[in-house]
Formats: structure tokens, C-alpha cells, sequence
């Protein structure tokens, strides 16, 4: 059976979730979601590292959305949005979880694969290293950071990127990615 | 030369360029989506600035979050820095980061390891 994303998105939604959201991503609902988890995290009175964190993953993995959501139709997705992006956050027992979702292209399952597994196989060093090297030496492109925000986030976490890319048909894929902050 | 001063939004910071005082400021957060847009200006007044600097630059840089947009960026204002510190200027850089923001401070960090102007890190408490 191929993958149904307002399935998923109801899947997702439980008592442990502090926000979520499906739609376009658009600049305005970046500031939207930024502020109302920023508010929520201060009423759980969580403390100042971990709501920082939490913002600063936040802000590389919505705008990770607004840059590479591809524009696709609704025959496709079976969705109205043409960019639709998907972020759920989660409290958990001691950690906090992202989960953000978004359609590929097949072709584009393999670099990203890539780029994720070589990240999960690099120490924090090596990831520093990683950062270092990416900040001094790639142009910044049209999209914004030239491919450093996963790395910042695998950085400040200190968890591994977890992902999947389920199948909508031949050419489609949902791409998930499951972040954790503790 | 004239200032550039640019007020603080949710996601950009608040920008004192005073080229008199020798005092380059940026405070605040920087997470816009494109920060080229934003910061192409502060660059280029480092550029002119870089022509004829202070004997002394003040650099205060009291970042609360930036995003990996801006990261870049703020390298490149940091270049313009190194400019002025190899035209024997004296640049003194203030990092200031806030109490147990170890992020923040290792930020801090990493670009002097790239620019090789040594940082005063300034825990904000």
C-alpha cells in the first residue's frame, strides 16, 4: 500500500505533543513555530540548555524544509499544498523528539542517504572538524547554508540522525527525520 | 564615513557599524531564512571601512541564536576583520555568549580557530 501522509501526521499526534504541523512552510510559519515552542518550553519550565537546543534544531530543520520541500502535485501527494512540509514535536520521558517530513524525488534519496549515514558515522570531533571545514570552504548557495545544517544539528544534539524514506510510488519518496534533544 | 545602524527583529540582529568610534556591534539573533540579503550590507561597509580604519576596532559580537545561514556570513565579516588586523590595525574581538552556553562559546571558538585574531569569550551572566 503506498504511503498516505495525513495518515502519518495522524499517527503522529498522541498526549506527548507539544506542537505540530502540517502545510507549507512558508517564512511567516517558521516565525510561528519558533514562537510557540519557544512560549511552551518556558511554561514547562525546561532548563535554558535544553530550550536552546531544542530552538536552535528547530530553526535548522524548519528551514531545511522551507529550502528543499519539492513543489509537487496533488495526483501525486494527495494533498492541496504543492510545498507541504510536516513537524511534530514530542516530549518524551527524558528527551525531546523532532520528527520533520517532506516529499523527494527518488534521485535524490541517495545523496541525502549519504550525507546522513556519513554524519551518523562521525564522532563529535570529526563532526567539528566537518563543520569547520564546510564553514571555510563552500560558497553558500541560493538555498542558504551549503549543506550545514544537518551537521549542526548531529553537532549539537549529539544523537544520531534517525530517518526513513517511505515509498509513495516510483518516482516519490516521504522523507522522515527523527531528532532527538536531551 | 556613515554609521550603519539597523534595529533587531525576531530573526535579524541589531547592527551598530561606527566607523568614528572604530566599534563594529552585532547583537541579538540571527535566523532569517536568507541572510546573504541581510548581511550584504555589513559587509560591504566593512569593505570601505577596511580602507581607512581606527588604529583600534572594537568588535562586540553578542550573538543569542544564529542559524547556519547566518554562520557563514558572520565568517565573512570576520574576514573583513582580518583584513584590518593584517594592515596592522588593532581589531580586539569581544564574544560574549550567555551563562552555560556552551554552543555558543565553542561557536566562538571555531571562528577564531579560522580567523586568527585571538577572542576575549565573555560569559554573559
Amino acid at each position: 500500500m503506498s504511503f498516505n501522509v495525513n495518515e502519518y501526521y495522524l499517527q503522529l499526534n498522541g498526549n506527548d505533543v507539544l506542537l505540530s504541523y502540517i502545510g507549507s512552510v512558508t517564512s511567516d510559519i517558521i516565525n510561528k513555530v519558533l514562537e510557540n515552542v519557544e512560549n511552551k518550553l518556558v511554561e514547562l519550565d525546561e532548563e535554558i540548555k535544553i530550550r536552546k537546543k531544542i530552538y536552535n534544531v528547530l530553526v535548522e530543520s524548519l528551514q531545511n524544509l522551507y529550502h528543499h520541500i519539492e513543489e509537487l502535485p496533488k495526483s501525486v501527494t494527495g494533498v492541496d499544498e504543492a510545498k507541504l512540509g510536516l513537524v511534530v514535536i514530542k516530549k518524551l520521558d527524558h528527551k525531546y523528539k523532532i520528527i520533520t517530513g517532506n516529499f523527494v524525488k527518488s534521485a535524490r534519496i541517495k545523496p541525502l542517504k549519504d550525507k546522513i549515514d556519513k554524519i551518523n558515522s562521525l564522532s563529535q570531533d570529526e563532526l567539528k572538524d566537518m563543520y569547520k571545514f564546510i564553514l571555510n570552504h563552500q560558497k553558500l548557495t541560493a538555498k542558504g547554508g551549503g549543506g550545514l545544517g544537518l551537521v549542526d544539528i548531529a553537532r549539537k544534539t549529539g544523537h544520531k540522525l534517525d530517518y526513513t524514506f517511505q515509498n509513495l510510488n516510483n518516482d516519490y519518496y516521504f522523507f522522515n527525520l527523527d531528532i532527538y534533544v536531551s | 564615513m556613515e554609521s550603519l545602524l539597523i534595529e533587531g527583529t525576531a530573526k535579524t540582529p541589531t547592527v551598530r557599524f561606527d566607523a568614528n568610534q572604530g566599534l563594529v556591534e552585532i547583537k541579538g539573533r540571527s535566523i532569517p531564512e536568507n541572510s546573504v540579503d541581510f548581511y550584504r550590507p555589513l559587509v560591504d561597509w566593512l569593505d570601505r571601512y577596511t580602507q581607512e580604519p581606527k588604529q583600534q576596532t572594537k568588535v562586540n559580537i553578542q550573538l543569542e541564536y544564529f542559524n547556519t545561514s547566518s554562520s557563514k556570513c558572520i565568517l565573512d565579516v570576520f574576514k573583513k576583520l582580518e583584513a584590518i588586523h593584517k594592515s596592522n590595525h588593532e581589531v580586539v574581538i569581544n564574544w560574549y555568549y550567555e551563562e552555560d552556553d556552551e554552543d555558543m562559546l565553542e561557536a566562538g571558538e571555531d571562528y577564531e580557530s579560522i580567523i586568527r585574531i585571538p577572542f576575549k569569550m565573555i560569559e554573559i551572566v
